[in-house]
Parts: C-alpha cells; sequence; structure tokens
C-alpha cells in the first residue's frame, strides 16, 4: 500500500484545524503539515456561522465577566480551567485574526465594533456582518495558502486512526476523486472535523456534519465527553432548518407567540422592554429558549404549519436599514429560502439541533488520553460549553484551542521519531475491511438513505429538547435495530471514482455511534441541566451529577458510561439568573 | 403546480463510460424544493449512484454550482417551481473537466486563486499587543463586496474567455485580488499586479459582465477586472513614464 508521511496530520480544514495548521506551521516552520478534509476547507461547517465570535475588548467589560457568563450559561458543567484559558486568550486571538485579514465590522473611529449576543451581560462579541463564520474561514484558509508548509488533501475521507504501542500515528483515508485507500503517517494527529448535527433530521447544521472525528477517536478507545448536551437553537426555519442567526435578537428582534405576545416574560426570562436588555428575554440563553418554545406550542400558543409548530420572530421595528446593515444575511436567507421579507413581515422559527457541546475528552492543551492525538473545536470537549454553550463562544474556542492544539501538537511531533512500519499492516486490514463490508461482493439489502432517516426520527423523537427514560430506551431500541440492519447494507455504486454513496455509508457508522452515546449519556445523566433535559428527573442534582459523563467504547462495541469531575476554580455551582 | 417534473440528469461513470448520457428522472415538485432537493431524491430514493457534492444548503459554502438549463446556478438556491413545466436539465459546471456526474474538478481555479497571494502582505507587521490595525467602516467598504465571494466558480463556468483560454487566471481570482489590493490594511498590490500581469488574458475580457451576471453574492468580478485594467494601465504608464522605478 501506498502512504506518505508528515509531522502533524489534522483531519478536518474547518476553522480549528486551519488555525491549528497556522499554529504548527509558526511553531516549527520545519516540521511538514497536511489539512486531510472530505471537503475543499473553505466548504466546511464554519463557513455558516453568523453572528459573532466573543472576546473581551471593552474598557468597562473584564476577563472575569466573561468567564462568568460562560460558566453560568453552562450550568456549572464547564471546567472551569479551561473557560480561565480560554478568555484570557480569547482577545489576542481575536486580533490576530484581524490581522490576517478577517474584515471585522467597525466603529467609526476605525476600532473593532461589537454587539450583544444570549446569555452575555456585556457587549463582547465582534461579527463581520452576519456572516462572520464564513469571513473568519476564509481568512484562515487564505493565510494557510502563504504557508507552503501546509500541504492539503482536499475531498479525502478519514476512515480509520492508525494506532500503534498506545500512540497514534497516522489515518487511513479514501480519496474522493480516485477512490485510492492510502496511509497517511504522521507524528501527531489532530482531529477538528466539528459537530454530528446529521445525527437529528431538524438542523442547522450541513450535510457533511455526521461526526466523523468524534466517532474515529471513540472507536479508538477515546472517551466522548458530556455527548447528551446538544443545543437546539431557538430560531431556525421551519422545514429548512436554516438559522436566523442571535444577532438578530440581539439587534433588537422580538420572539412572539401566536397572539403576538412576547412569551419569553412568562418563563422567568425578564420583562418585555423596547430595546434589548442584556441577559434577558430575547436575550436570554438557547437551551432555556427552546424549552420556552416547546412550553408555548404544548399551550396551544403556537402557530401551527406543514413543517411543525412554529413562533415568530419579528423585526419589522428595525427598520429597513438597520437590517441591511446589521444582518443583510438574515434578509437574504429569509428572502431566499422562505419567500418572505423580513422588513415587511414576521419570520417563522422553531428550535433546531445546532451544536454538540460534548466531543472527544481533552486536556487544555487539546490532548486526548490517546497519545499522540489532539483534538480542538466543535469535535472536542475541553470543556468551556458546558450543559450549554452561549452564542458566539465557539468561534472564539476555535482558535484559541485550535491554535493550543496546533501548538502542543508540534512540540509533541518534533520530539518522536518516525511512525512505526506496523501500521501499513494495519491500513492493509483497513483496506480489506472497506472493500469486504462496502465496496466488493453481493451486497446487502438495506439502503443507507432509509436507514439514515430512520436514525435521525429515533433521536428527534427520543433525545430531544424534553427527555425521558422510557422515551430515551425507546430511541435505543430503534438504534439497535439500526445498527443490525446496517450489517446488510448494501451499496448500488461500487466505482472508485467519486463514490458518494461509500462516503454517506461510513457517515452512517459514524453517525449510529453518535446516536447510541448520546443516548447512553442521556440515560445515565438522572438530572435536568442546561440542555439536558429529563421530565423524569427536572431538577439539577449538584450531589449526584455536579459531574463530566465520559462515554467508552465497550469491548461489545456498546458505550460505557464513567463520570469524571467538574474543574470548579472561582466560581461555585449557583443558580442561573436571567431577566432584568 | 404540476406534481412532478422531469429532471435529465449528464450522467458521466468514467469507469464503464467513454461519454457522458443523458438519464430522465422523476421528481415531485414541493413548492419548497430546490433542483438540489430534486437531486437528493434520485440519490435517495432512486438511483444511489449519481454522485454530485453539496454541505450547507443555505448557499454560503459555495459546493452545489452546477449548470440548470444551461446557466450556471447554485443548485441550493433555485427553486424547482421556477423551472415548471420542464424537464429540467442539470450538468456539471462549463469549464471545468468532468470527474464523475456532476462534478468537477476546480484544482485549475483553485490553484489560480492562490496565485494572486490572496492573504495580507505587509512590509512590518504590528505586534499583537498593539491591538488592531484600525480600518473605518468607509475603508472596510471599499473592499467588502469583493470579500463576499463563497468560490462557488460559477463566475468561471459562465467566462466566454476562460471557456477559449484555460491560461486565463478568471474572474474570481481577480476580484480576490482586488479584495486584498483596496485593504486598507494590506501592502501587496504590487506583487499581486506581477501576478496577474502574466497573464495577458485579462486583456481579452471584453467586459460583457457574464461573472458578474451569474455571481450569487453580488461579488461583481467584472467590476473588479475593469478597476484592475485601470490600474494596469496606470501603472503601465508609470513605469515607461518614470523608468527609475517610482511606482
Amino acid at each position: 500500500m501506498d502512504h506518505v508521511v508528515h509531522d502533524v496530520l489534522l483531519v478536518g480544514g474547518g476553522g480549528a484545524g486551519l488555525r491549528a495548521a497556522l499554529a504548527v506551521a509558526e511553531t516549527n516552520p520545519g516540521l511538514s503539515v497536511a489539512v486531510v478534509s472530505k471537503v475543499y476547507p473553505m466548504r466546511s461547517h464554519t463557513v455558516s456561522a453568523e453572528g459573532g465570535a466573543a472576546a473581551v475588548v471593552r474598557p468597562e467589560d473584564s476577563l472575569e465577566a466573561h468567564a462568568y457568563d460562560t460558566i453560568s450559561g453552562g450550568d456549572w458543567l464547564c471546567d472551569q480551567d479551561a473557560v480561565e484559558v480560554f478568555v484570557r486568550e480569547a482577545p489576542e486571538e481575536m486580533v490576530k485574526l484581524e490581522h490576517w485579514g478577517c474584515p471585522w465590522s467597525r466603529q467609526p473611529d476605525g476600532h473593532i465594533a461589537t454587539r450583544s449576543f444570549g446569555g452575555m451581560k456585556i457587549e463582547r462579541t465582534w461579527y463581520a456582518a452576519d456572516k462572520t463564520g464564513f469571513h473568519m474561514l476564509h481568512a484562515l484558509f487564505q493565510t494557510t495558502l502563504s504557508y507552503p508548509p501546509i500541504a492539503r488533501y482536499d475531498e479525502w475521507f478519514v476512515t480509520r486512526l492508525l494506532v500503534d504501542e498506545g500512540r497514534c500515528q497516522g489515518v487511513v483515508a479514501v480519496e474522493l476523486a480516485t477512490g485510492k485507500i492510502q496511509a497517511l503517517l504522521a507524528k501527531a494527529v489532530i482531529i477538528c472535523s466539528g459537530g454530528g448535527g446529521k445525527v437529528f433530521r431538524f438542523t442547522t447544521n450541513a450535510n457533511i456534519k455526521t461526526g466523523d472525528g468524534m466517532a474515529l477517536a471513540y472507536r479508538a478507545g477515546v472517551p466522548l465527553k458530556d455527548m447528551e448536551f446538544v443545543q437546539y437553537h431557538p430560531t431556525g426555519l421551519p422545514f429548512t432548518g436554516i438559522l436566523i442567526t442571535e444577532a438578530a435578537r440581539s439587534e433588537g428582534g422580538w420572539l412572539l407567540n401566536k397572539d403576538g405576545h412576547r412569551y419569553l416574560q412568562d418563563y422567568d426570562l425578564g420583562t418585555p422592554q423596547p430595546t434589548p436588555v442584556k441577559r434577558s428575554m430575547e436575550l436570554g440563553p438557547r437551551d432555556r429558549l427552546s424549552q420556552a418554545f416547546v412550553g408555548e406550542s404544548q399551550a396551544g400558543r403556537a402557530v401551527s404549519t406543514p413543517y411543525g409548530d412554529v413562533v415568530h420572530l419579528d423585526v419589522r421595528h428595525l427598520g429597513e436599514a438597520a437590517i441591511d446593515k446589521k444582518i443583510p444575511f438574515v434578509r437574504e436567507l429569509c428572502l431566499k429560502y422562505q419567500k418572505i421579507d423580513p422588513v415587511k413581515e414576521m419570520i417563522p422559527v422553531r428550535p433546531v439541533v445546532h451544536y454538540m457541546m460534548g466531543g472527544i475528552q481533552t486536556d487544555l492543551e487539546g490532548a486526548t488520553p490517546l497519545q499522540g492525538l489532539f483534538a480542538a473545536g466543535e469535535v472536542a470537549c475541553v470543556s468551556i460549553n458546558g450543559a450549554n454553550r452561549l452564542g458566539s463562544n465557539s468561534l472564539t474556542e476555535l482558535l484559541v484551542f485550535g491554535a493550543r492544539a496546533g501548538r502542543a501538537a508540534a512540540r509533541f511531533a518534533g520530539s518522536q521519531a518516525d511512525p512505526s512500519a506496523a501500521l501499513i499492516a494495519q491500513a492493509v486490514d483497513e483496506e480489506r475491511r472497506l472493500h469486504r463490508d462496502f465496496l466488493d461482493g453481493s451486497g446487502g439489502s438495506e439502503r443507507v438513505s432509509p436507514l439514515r432517516n430512520e436514525l435521525q426520527d429515533a433521536l428527534e423523537e427520543g433525545a430531544g429538547i424534553y427527555r425521558n427514560e422510557e422515551g430515551l430506551r425507546l430511541a435505543e431500541e430503534r438504534i439497535r435495530g439500526l445498527r443490525e440492519r446496517f450489517r446488510r447494507v448494501g451499496l448500488d455504486d461500487r466505482s472508485r471514482t467519486f463514490n458518494t454513496e461509500f462516503i454517506s455509508a461510513l457517515e452512517l457508522a459514524n453517525l449510529l455511534d453518535l446516536a447510541e452515546v448520546i443516548l447512553s449519556s442521556a440515560l445515565a445523566r438522572k438530572e435536568s441541566r442546561g440542555a439536558h433535559q429529563r421530565t423524569d428527573h427536572p431538577e439539577r442534582d449538584d450531589d449526584e451529577y455536579l459531574a463530566h459523563t465520559m462515554a467508552y467504547r465497550s469491548d461489545e462495541g456498546t458505550p460505557r458510561i464513567e463520570f469524571a469531575p467538574v474543574t470548579i476554580t472561582k466560581w461555585p455551582p449557583g443558580e442561573r439568573v436571567y431577566g432584568n | 403546480m404540476p406534481e412532478t417534473v422531469t429532471m435529465e440528469v449528464l450522467r458521466y461513470r468514467p469507469e464503464e463510460e467513454v461519454e457522458p448520457t443523458w438519464e430522465s428522472f422523476e421528481v415531485p415538485v414541493h413548492s419548497e424544493w430546490m433542483v438540489l432537493d430534486g437531486l437528493n431524491h434520485i440519490k435517495d430514493e432512486l438511483d444511489g449512484t449519481l454522485s454530485y457534492r453539496w454541505a450547507c444548503r443555505m448557499g454560503v459554502c459555495g459546493s452545489c454550482g452546477m449548470m440548470v438549463n444551461g446557466r450556471p446556478v447554485l443548485t441550493c438556491a433555485t427553486y424547482l417551481e421556477s423551472l415548471l413545466p420542464g424537464p429540467i436539465r442539470v450538468e456539471p459546471l462549463t469549464g471545468f473537466p468532468v470527474i464523475r456526474d456532476l462534478v468537477g474538478d476546480i484544482t485549475d481555479s483553485m490553484e489560480k486563486l492562490s496565485a494572486v497571494k490572496p492573504w495580507i502582505i505587509r512590509d512590518t507587521e504590528k505586534p499583537l499587543e498593539e491591538g488592531e490595525y484600525l480600518q473605518t467602516p468607509e475603508e472596510l467598504a471599499e473592499y467588502k463586496q469583493y470579500s463576499m465571494c463563497i468560490n462557488c466558480m460559477l463566475c468561471y463556468a459562465a467566462c466566454p474567455v476562460y471557456r477559449i483560454d484555460p491560461d486565463f487566471i478568471g474572474p474570481a481570482a481577480i476580484a480576490l485580488a482586488q479584495r486584498y489590493n483596496m485593504d486598507s490594511r494590506d501592502e501587496g498590490m504590487q506583487e499581486r499586479m506581477d501576478v496577474l500581469s502574466q497573464h495577458e488574458g485579462i486583456w481579452g475580457c471584453t467586459l460583457v459582465g457574464e461573472c458578474s451576471e451569474v455571481c450569487p453574492k453580488n461579488v461583481d468580478p467584472a467590476g473588479a477586472i475593469q478597476r484592475y485594467k485601470v490600474s494596469a494601465t496606470v501603472d503601465f504608464f508609470k513605469s515607461v513614464l518614470m523608468p527609475w522605478g517610482e511606482r
């Protein structure tokens, strides 16, 4: 089998991966870095992030205030040492991105502009209109082009991590264009492949968000942490699930039920004021807003549509000029995908799966428990997001921890010998498996797309905004059945050239792992905290569950859940108080 | 509205056939469905072998550009019902070698985007501790439009020059060069001009503006090309009239 050797290999070329690659190149220009991504890097899902990226910059703000908002927003499940590192390094990372050309929106005097965001007491969200992720990703990608040591494997899909003598030393990957299966060896591997929103049907996530990196690490014995915490963003367009950014509310948008009532006042989120009040009403945290929607829907105060109940996001009072200046993409998306003009009409919205707070367990340097393997960004759980991520913390997270993982991996790679020859034998085994299970043979009767649809429905019905033991068990049962059927999956397409059906079968295998881990973790946590709400255990229980769930893959292939302590430094667990 | 529409898709399976062939599928029409939803219906329900790229389905990742009824469009942003009664013909983007079905090889245009040095170039870097480069909203507005390119390559597919002269660096690459040239933080204009001036193709651009017509993000590459030509002409005269190198 062909193989190549690099010093540091990135799996994923979104914001975290590109930031990590730049950090490797800056730390040690002599290292060879390669970014392996199943899409061209600028197609990565970071591109869809809209509202902004948080970092303390205003004189009235402080690192303590950012940390407190983040920790209380996360319902005290964040590791506070990680949050402290995060808020401290955030401003410099953001300035660095400015130096790399990111077109941040500005104040009249030329300084960076900021906006408020949900759950944040002080304005600290930097933004590039409402295409912040798009601009950050393109700035990062274009900057990597100035670093010749950064090689790229565009449209390569990683199927397995190569581990020998307890150390991760590369991957096996398929080149989509040719179908070639190859070993890519490295002294250090950093996974930055993002989340797995596609485990649910109704999601803001791109079609490519199938939890690939999480599944790779999990199958290599690395624990996935806090996977029961799935963020529903309160404002997605019905049918498409396209995200309407929180910036629409921070600029003054209102959430109204079918009677035109700002219903959040009935959910302990403050009293309505004509202009936005921070940490109050429409600027409350996402978990609480999505839960309030369910309340309205169950009380019959939502508007029913063919695509489920909706409430209205009203931005008309902001006026056309402000909408076009501050949230132009909201208008573009509504016009193009909902056939309405938010200048004149209310936007129908409903909660939609958006982000995974959980992910691959890492330390503050992005190192996982498996030597040589690092992770950063949404795929990882360091954890700064706890039980509920605040909007605009994730773009900053991928910079801070992408950079940290890159530097740590560069240091690690510098001290390692070349990858061992034993890995090639493993890679050949993997190639045989891929041929046997998918590409050769007679093929089974099950098809990929119905299995994927049923998996998404099972999670949607069993592990949504509110959960209970019975629903979770039922979903688990359904996933077990799907896993059995997946063994009989057959492909229409056996060709080598750009075989997207083959890739979607591999993605489905990843989604199955992810679904099992989410359900097992949700069953194990018999309390309600942040985005994990159990109707059968409605209270937060700090005595038992102020702890991270750690999902390990057992020898039988099913998840085994352990608990690990939460790091508390300065902020003892308290009440989450929102409202003015 | 009819219940279904015929989608005629250009197939090409290099392991099986030497020439592309048309294949027809009947696809349901829903008022929310885009051309991409029609393709997904084919792949999920009718023929799992159909290959194409897509990711965000919200017009920002730039993956799903194809020729639809002869025009380059983002298939995730083109309603099926806008093309009724059909048939709707879907082909890979013109101007790119076809890898398989609707998947084009964009290596060439990606290399061209890199060639214009699309990053901030400065003689000296301001230390991070000194904070951001100041840039007023007016200075931002100078290049903002050119920063909106999603690299969907529709402009390459529409460009009559790129079709006959593959060396032409292309609309998006010139717009990207201008995006940095006009950024108040950047000092790399001359380096980029040196790159662009090696591409005679620019002078072949007739400014009919097909590129700007098809751009889904109103980047206006044709405008960028026009601005480049003006600067390059000035640059040329400066170099002739001021041979001592003051430019």
